[in-house]
């Protein structure tokens, strides 16, 4: 028997039972998505009748990919968590999608974290002249608490209350101070938009389908240190998400604040018996299993107009381990020539990996930039896949 | 909730059974704590209901002005049998504001013991959105007798089309917020199977959404028969777009003027349409078409919902009791210029809307003009009072076309004492 205990999901109704599994599976024949491949009859009818201890069901996690078919030539996720355990009840149909969209990770795999900055080579060179900013992003999950989709909103205020904590104690480079989405004023507003830190209420239907902008703006908010390099946006897709940037190509700085600021962060949640979410196989716990391992998205801003057009452009960039995004983030196209590139992976290898291969891969296609201006061939370059 | 209650209400002939007694057996609701495990007590101790009271101060909806504290610490951990909600029923206004002009209602029913578990917030919704009407000591009467309608058919210089509309909610089924895919597709078999059973002029054709092919969709739109996955926040924040489009679908007769909407905003709308104005000929067929297909689903166990006190089940409560909208097209070049034009249409419990329905501007000089009220009036007394008002609205236009003064009826009542 159902027995729901914090009933947030839209999908605790207790007559389908009633029905057999033919009955209630979704019609998924349109659809491409990561959950749509691998959720089969089967799968559906041993899950359909679990939930978490908090009362996340396998409907919730799957009613975004139900209600966004996807694109032909782009593979979304089409599943959430809504809590740390949902990655354990549901494992029957969460490990398959981890293991297509990661690279064929396998459950019996243990992932690596290394948030040591000073593993990093090198990383402090970068054309300025090509690499217009540099930025790390990464998310964390709050123990004993469930997910932006299923969370309550005491919960959410409980996050807040304890993220605005920890980020105000910090000092030095990190001072800063929070401004929570519902009492920000104008000018405010402006100026963080400006700054291009202020996030706004989703409005794509893979994280409204999802239940994440539920109650919006209530207990969501941007904290930022006074030099505005170290930002973190709590309750958005994710209960924290963090972010060290700057102008310019010097990752190699932007890596060393992540670091430090996230093990300053971590050290405060632990004092309060709630860490971050994280286990040996899947690394740090979030949002969308796309997320899993390092959470970490290392990139630059950087000028590539004549290596944008080369035939080779995208085998350079597979093959690297890097994509490309418009300049608008993710979903957004170039303008100018200016792309986002960053690494494609998450899981199964580590922070400082992951950011080393930024920090190669970059530098190697501004010297092919610079080799395509002169006019000369780039073919001798192209590197071997990483 | 013990395994024998749920045994009990697992057929649907006894959720039928259950849900006709009305106030009785489910008003108590189905509290958390029974069979809840050690870890829901926790969580409820941890997050008292304070915690998780929604901030209402910038909001303007009845659900906002009706949701006390009291109020919601009292219902919060409540479900119906079918485990829905309060947090559900509430989320679509918690997410929706308004406008400090529009009052939009705020909540929806997730089934229909929403309005019983939950009736602490929904009799003063109730009563905020329907004039007064009080489901604890009033009664909602149904006529749909079309034979007494009396002057339904308007002067076609100025009425372009007449129509009305319903909804009407399967019984034993949750509602568009809350049901499950299977639910949604056994309302669509329920209702297509008793369709089919139409004859002579309702006799007709069922398009499902996901099946149609490109030349039907076409042939629909240009109909303006068709409808899209909703893109109202108001809606999309109450999960009825879930699953889109599976068993959604439009059923029309051959002469296309009798449609059903098919597991949109409710299990099923009914509309009833013709260019022209002899609305007394299309509230005929809609009684008509209505009681065939009660009749139909009756002859295989189903039934509408309804009771005494709130007339038919909806989802949005302010469907409730007719959840009927009769309304023309009519051209009032120079009465909508008229300054008295806005109380005119309040006195005579009247509403204008633009010709795209709901929430759209008026293009040039044609409105929609349909009637205010749902509940507390019967559909004769609803259609009557359009078909009264609008003959009122032609007459003032005439006279204003022949440079003669008009007058400002005096209000309708609002209940019959």
């Amino acid at each position: 028997c159902l027995k729901a205990i914090m009933p947030f999901g839209n999908t605790h109704n207790n007559f389908k039972l009633n029905y057999k599994v033919e009955e209630e599976f979704p019609d998924l024949s349109k659809h491409n998505n990561h959950m749509a491949k691998a959720l089969t009859k089967e799968i559906y009818g041993k899950l359909r009748d679990k939930q978490t201890p908090s009362g996340y069901t396998l409907d919730d996690v799957i009613q975004t990919g139900v209600d966004n078919p996807g694109h032909p030539f782009i593979m979304t996720v089409g599943c959430v968590a809504g809590d740390e355990e949902s990655y354990e009840v549901f494992k029957d149909l969460l490990d398959p999608i981890i293991s297509d969209r990661h690279g064929g990770y396998k459950s019996t795999d243990k992932h690596k974290t290394d948030l040591n900055f000073e593993n990093l080579k090198g990383g402090d060179d970068l054309d300025p002249n090509y690499v217009l900013s540099s930025r790390v992003r990464t998310g964390r999950s709050i123990k004993g608490y469930t997910l932006p989709p299923h969370n309550s909103r005491g919960e959410r205020r409980a996050i807040e209350k304890l993220a605005v904590e920890a980020l105000t104690s910090l000092d030095g480079e990190f001072k800063g101070k929070y401004y929570p989405l519902k009492s920000m004023t104008d000018a405010e507003q402006e100026q963080l938009i400006s700054d291009h830190f202020l996030f706004d209420k989703p409005v794509s239907p893979l994280l409204t389908c999802a239940g994440m902008a539920r109650d919006w703006p209530d207990a969501r908010g941007i904290w930022h240190n006074d030099n505005k390099t170290f930002l973190v946006w709590v309750n958005e897709e994710d209960h924290l998400r963090v972010i060290s940037m700057q102008k310019g190509g010097n990752m190699r700085e932007v890596f060393r604040r992540f670091c430090v600021g996230l093990q300053k962060i971590e050290e405060i949640f632990k004092k309060h018996n709630h860490g971050f979410m994280w286990n040996e196989h899947l690394g740090y716990i979030l949002t969308c299993p796309s997320n899993l391992g390092t959470g970490l998205r290392g990139g630059v801003h950087v000028k590539l107009p004549k290596l944008s057009t080369h035939a080779k452009f995208e085998e350079i960039l597979t093959r690297l381990r890097l994509q490309k995004r418009g300049t608008g983030g993710v979903d957004t196209a170039s303008v100018g020539g200016v792309f986002d590139i960053s690494n494609a992976d998450r899981l199964g290898s580590s922070e400082v990996e992951q950011v080393q291969l930024v920090v190669d891969g970059v530098k190697l296609m501004v010297e092919m930039e610079k080799k395509l201006e002169k006019g000369e061939a780039i073919d001798s370059m192209i590197p071997a896949q990483k | 909730m013990s395994g024998s209650f749920r045994r009990l209400i697992s057929s649907r002939s006894t959720a039928v059974l259950l849900a006709s007694l009305g106030a009785g057996t489910m008003a108590t609701g189905v509290l958390l704590n029974e069979n809840s495990s050690l870890a829901a007590e926790a969580k409820k101790k941890l997050y008292p209901p304070s915690s998780d009271y929604p901030d209402l101060r910038k909001h303007n909806n009845c659900m906002a002005s009706a949701l006390t504290p009291a109020v919601y610490a009292k219902l919060r951990d409540k479900v119906t049998p079918n485990n829905w909600t309060l947090d559900q029923c509430i989320q679509t206004g918690v997410d929706n504001p308004g406008h400090p002009f529009i009052k939009t209602v705020g909540c929806v029913a997730g089934d229909e013991e929403s309005y019983e578990v939950f009736a602490e917030l929904f009799d003063p919704v109730i009563k905020d959105r329907h004039n007064g009407y009080d489901p604890r000591t009033m009664k909602h009467p149904t006529d749909l007798d079309a034979s007494k309608i009396t002057h339904g058919i308007f002067d076609e210089n100025y009425v372009l089309s007449s129509r009305v509309r319903t909804g009407r909610s399967i019984r034993g089924l949750s509602l568009p917020p809350a049901c499950s895919r299977a639910e949604r597709r056994e309302v669509e078999r329920v209702a297509v199977t008793a369709l089919a059973g139409l004859k002579g002029d309702l006799a007709g054709h069922y398009y499902s959404l996901g099946d149609m092919t490109e030349k039907e969709q076409q042939q629909l739109i240009d109909d303006h028969f068709l409808f899209d996955k909703p893109v109202s926040p108001l809606l999309t924040c109450a999960f009825m777009a879930r699953d889109w489009p599976d068993a959604r679908g439009i059923w029309h007769n051959n002469d296309k003027t009798f449609l059903i909407w098919i597991n949109e905003e409710d299990h099923t709308r009914v509309i009833s349409m013709e260019k022209g104005g002899n609305m007394k000929r299309v509230f005929e067929r809609f009684c008509s078409g209505l009681k065939q297909v009660e009749h139909l689903i009756q002859e295989r166990g189903w039934e509408f919902m309804w009771n005494e006190r709130l007339g038919y089940i909806l989802t949005c409560p302010s469907n409730l009791g007719t959840g009927l909208r009769a309304g023309v097209h009519v051209r009032l070049p120079k009465l909508s210029k008229d300054p008295r034009f806005s109380k005119i249409l309040n006195n005579l419990r009247l509403q204008k809307r633009g010709t795209g329905g709901v929430d759209t501007a008026a293009t040039g000089d044609t409105f929609d003009i349909s009637n205010l009220d749902r509940l507390g009036k019967s559909e004769v007394e609803l259609v009557q009072l359009v078909v009264n008002g609008v003959n009122y609205l032609i007459e003032c236009e005439k006279k204003l076309e022949k440079g003669q003064d008009i007058q400002v009826p005096p209000p309708l009542a609002q209940f019959k004492k």
